[in-house]
């Protein structure tokens, strides 16, 4: 009795919980509103089954408890009840399949409307790219890759010269208008991931993968990393700027094409071209420069600061000390960090450019440098 | 059946010694309990680091535990569940206790080299637990092991860690196929006189077939291992594309992540069936028994068995419809993989429907094998979700797959591993698990695992995404999601606790419990008839039990007792009517 009782309660219970409780799906903010509606289709077709056999079973455990010299009725098998439960269970998968696949298809197949923008991953930040004015992306490899030049164009491709390259952690994109979304990683696997979305698809390394939705609601929102990748991966954080027409044109405006990033290279100071290197080579995937936690200690207000090492001493964030934990990270680790990163072997300019960078994010307190 | 002739012929070999008595024994049941104990050491290892993930999860920075040690802890736990837990306990546990005393075989075919199965398993367990000893600790790749980010920097592990697991996992393919051919070739060759196939308990077709699965399914997980171990050792690039790692260019060029994640697909959603299937089978058993009734449909429940066994080899991209594969693939996956939802729903019907005008006895194993049906239901219900193509790809990496497959293949599986621990327990010492422990020990863990997975779904729903070590800052998870986390570990934690209950009833039993005798249970299947309770060496004396009926009569009209055993001849009762042909 007590068991059946503890059955129907949890049926009860299960039902009531899919309506009353706070964790629903978050607001749809795509066109993907048909995913929503199978996935709705879905939880009616399984709870109507769910429900029904959960209940037969406590009502089976009630009506037929072992009663002192009760017997069993010896029923070895009912064919035409068999093939009857098999047939509606055919019917209740189609009713899940047909949908389903409808959508799907809507799913793989691309609108020729859409536009179209690249998402690149690497442990742990994400970087994008939008074909520019002539609509078409230049090429890139993994051979072409370096400071300068961090997704790996081809220099020599004149379709790539006015590739726009986004700066910054932000992507932005037009309301209402369809995109493809182009997915690429530099090192492992990672899933461009934004829920409100509900698409989502992995990257991979010497692959180009793809899916496209329309952003339907104004706003900012999260983009997650959805493919472990490391032990950054739950901070490989992204986000993409939902926007009407004119702020998306005044975003675009600010944003360099592949060829003014080419040329704009060798200028500007010691600090630009440390904040360039840190930003191309990944330092900032792990090392934050607002305060923020980060898997390596952040910059701010590093340079000149005492730091607590792992094993109890202490030591001063001077140029040496920086330069040493960039060329043999594992030297000195600060204590409630990881011993992950790995050792950049670069050139003195580039090390004195860095630590120069690290300095000017530093408040007026610690001694300035000379340029 | 010639071997049955043959092995009543033989001179019984009796150990005499300890050591090849307990130690180097060849004897199945002996193995059986070997691979029993130290699967179930694994399990508790698997369960420790749950716990301290679990904490990490509801209650940030509670316990010292970098990011490292995270998914070090997530990897390990996920793989030493499958692989050292789930498939050791039900093939080379119940497979090795069960296949010979239920088909009246004097042992196993091959005895030798069941032994050495054991003892490589060991060795298996023990490279993989040297691997939380070695610089840099066990990998962290996550059970799945995907390259390329299982070999290269900013994984935990890749020094040593890696290397272990995968050696680790190829010792184990090699006892697990020396266990898997002689399970094979003793239920094919070795059964008794009048026990043919379609005689045989639904826990050995369950049994049987898983076993033929893993014969199959795993060397596709030994050859990817290989080619991942050279990937590692020596630079070659199977699974390895061209990369820009942390700033420089790496030597591999050419491979492909994808087929890695094909060929360990194609092993790993058989080896999902091959941990469902023996359960299946077990429980089919426990519920027939407790309802006194004979199992409803047999012929579909063996049907259903090699249906979803031949099924479960052509849905594994199923697993990888957001990986980047041929998007078209899509299409074909969701159809088998719903397809194979039919059979199944079937083996639901049908434990169901054996409850139906049944004499049901609320014994601690029919608690377990009850509480299975509702649990395994909500797994494979959500498996439908995840199945879909389209359904799948908003869920997907998050925390209702999660949710999902703990239902489906964890907790599910393992409700049927007690059951039928309290079940089989006295054929093996002679005596009763105690009562009560074992009913306040169902409650705790069937109530406690509901409620840490059915709201688990939900948060899945929402978005949160499984593998992550903390979940700050991201705007669309709100605090009740937090809190609801902190909830979860709570039960988690609780759960597993109630889990030493199970432990003290195992080792107080074999010393105090309720002497058994032969047949507590008043069971119609041959293991309850051998001569001695626990059996001895040889199982049945000096001649094999001469089988005469299935092993499900159950409530025979015009019998005086409610069951009639196995061995009992036609004449003595009538065999029932799809048994007449055989």
């Amino acid at each position: 009795m007590a068991f059946a009782i503890i059955l129907v309660a949890i049926v009860v219970a299960s039902v009531l919980f899919h309506f009353l409780s706070p964790w629903q799906a978050t607001p749809l903010a795509s066109n993907w509103g048909s995913i929503d509606t199978t996935i709705t289709i879905t939880f009616v077709i399984t709870a109507i089954f769910f429900v029904l056999i959960v209940l037969f079973v406590a009502y089976c455990v009630y009506k037929f408890r072992a009663r002192p010299g009760g017997r069993s009725k010896y029923e070895p098998e009912n064919k035409k009840l068999e093939w009857w439960l098999i047939g509606i269970t055919t019917v209740g998968i189609c009713g899940l399949l047909a949908p389903g696949l409808v959508v799907y298809n809507d799913f793989v197949n691309v609108p020729a409307e859409a536009d179209e923008f690249e998402a690149v991953g690497e442990q742990w930040r994400w970087s994008y790219r939008l074909p520019g004015a002539d609509k078409q992306f230049g090429k890139s490899s993994v051979a072409n890759m370096n400071v300068d030049n961090p997704l790996g164009l081809d220099p020599r491709d004149p379709a790539g010269q006015d590739d726009v390259m986004v700066s910054g952690h932000q992507l932005h994109l037009l309301l209402d208008q369809p995109v493809k979304a182009l997915l690429r990683s530099k090192d492992v696997l990672h899933d461009f991931y934004v829920p409100e979305f509900r698409a989502k698809m992995d990257l991979i390394p010497s692959q180009i993968t793809y899916f496209w939705f329309t952003p339907t609601v104004l706003g900012t929102f999260d983009i997650l990393c959805a493919e472990y990748c490391g032990i950054g991966h739950y901070n490989m954080r992204g986000q993409v700027v939902v926007e009407d027409r004119e702020s998306y044109q005044q975003w675009l405006s600010e944003q360099p094409t592949f060829a003014q990033t080419l040329t704009g290279g060798t200028v500007g100071g010691l600090i630009a071209q440390g904040e360039k290197l840190a930003a191309s080579r990944g330092c900032l995937a792990c090392h934050s420069i607002d305060g923020s936690s980060s898997l390596g200690p952040g910059w701010l207000d590093l340079f000149g600061r005492e730091e607590s090492l792992h094993d109890g001493t202490q030591a001063i964030a001077d140029a040496d000390y920086l330069k040493e934990s960039i060329t043999d990270p594992a030297a000195k680790i600060v204590a409630g960090y990881p011993a992950v990163m790995a050792a950049y072997p670069f050139s003195p300019e580039q090390l004195d450019s860095l630590v120069a960078y690290i300095q000017s994010l530093s408040s007026g307190d610690a001694p300035t440098v000379k340029e | 059946m010639a071997y049955a002739e043959d092995a009543e012929h033989d001179d019984l070999h009796q150990p005499r010694s300890f050591y090849a008595k307990y130690i180097w024994s060849q004897d199945h049941k002996v193995i059986a309990i070997q691979y029993s104990l130290t699967a179930i050491a694994m399990g508790l290892v698997a369960l420790v680091l749950s716990a301290m993930m679990r904490m990490q999860i509801g209650f940030p920075g509670s316990i010292d535990m970098d990011s490292t040690a995270y998914y070090q802890a997530m990897t390990m736990h996920g793989m030493i569940m499958v692989i050292y837990l789930l498939t050791a306990l039900f093939l080379g546990g119940f497979g090795n206790y069960l296949i010979p005393l239920m088909v009246g075989a004097r042992d196993m075919v091959f005895p030798f080299v069941n032994m050495l199965s054991y003892w490589f398993y060991l060795l298996s367990v023990i490279v993989l637990l040297c691997s939380f000893f070695v610089p840099g600790g066990p990998t962290g790749a996550g059970w799945t092991l995907y390259p390329p980010q299982a070999i290269t920097s900013g994984t935990p592990g890749t020094e040593w860690g890696i290397i272990l697991m995968l050696v680790s996992l190829i010792i184990f393919i090699i006892a697990a196929t020396m266990g898997g051919l002689n399970y094979v070739t003793t239920v094919l060759q070795a059964r008794t006189h009048g026990m043919t196939l379609f005689r045989m308990p639904l826990t050995v077709w369950g049994i049987f077939v898983a076993t033929i699965l893993a014969l199959l399914a795993f060397p596709a997980l030994f050859v990817s291992g290989i080619m991942m171990l050279l990937d590692k050792t020596i630079g070659t690039s199977f699974f390895m594309p061209d990369m820009f790692s942390f700033g420089s260019q790496l030597e591999y060029q050419g491979g492909s992540p994808i087929l890695f994640q094909h060929l360990f697909w194609f092993f790993g959603h058989p080896e999902v069936y091959i941990v469902a299937l023996p359960a299946f089978g077990l429980v089919s058993d426990l519920i027939s028994v407790h309802a006194r009734k004979c199992i409803f449909g047999y012929r579909m429940m063996v049907w259903a068995i090699v249906a979803i066994g031949v099924l479960s080899f052509v849905v594994w991209a199923h697993h990888m419809y957001v990986s980047g594969m041929n998007p078209y693939f899509g299409f074909f996956f969701a159809v088998t993989t719903l397809v194979i939802a039919v059979p199944t729903a079937l083996k639901v019907y049908n434990w169901t429907l054996t409850l139906w005008h049944g004499n049901i006895h609320l014994s601690v194993p029919m608690l377990f094998a009850l509480a299975f049906i509702v649990t395994f239901l909500v797994g494979g219900l959500t498996g439908l979700f995840l199945g879909n193509v389209v359904v799948d790809i908003p869920l997907s990496d998050t925390y209702f797959v999660v949710a999902h497959f703990h239902m489906v293949m964890g907790v599910a599986p393992i409700l049927v591993v007690f059951g039928a621990i309290y079940h089989w327990y006295p054929k093996i010492t002679g005596r009763m698990l105690n009562d009560s422990i074992g009913k306040l020990h169902f409650w705790i863990t069937f109530l406690g695992t509901y409620l840490i997975y059915f709201p688990m779904h939900y948060i899945g729903l929402q978005g949160m995404p499984r593998r992550y070590y903390l979940f700050e800052d991201y705007q669309f998870i709100p605090d009740s999601a937090h809190s609801l986390n902190a909830f979860i570990t709570v039960v988690a934690i609780l759960v597993g606790i109630a889990q030493l209950l199970f432990l003290f009833n195992l080792f107080y039993s074999a010393f105090r419990g309720k002497p058994s005798g032969g047949n507590p249970w008043r069971a119609a299947s041959l293991e309850w008839l051998t001569p001695d309770t626990p059996p001895k060496h040889g199982n049945w004396g000096p001649s094999l039990p001469v089988v005469h009926r299935w092993a499900y009569d159950y409530g025979v009209p015009g019998q005086a007792e409610d069951f009639v055993p196995q061995t009992a001849s036609a004449e003595l009762a009538p065999v029932h009517e799809g048994d007449k042909n055989q």
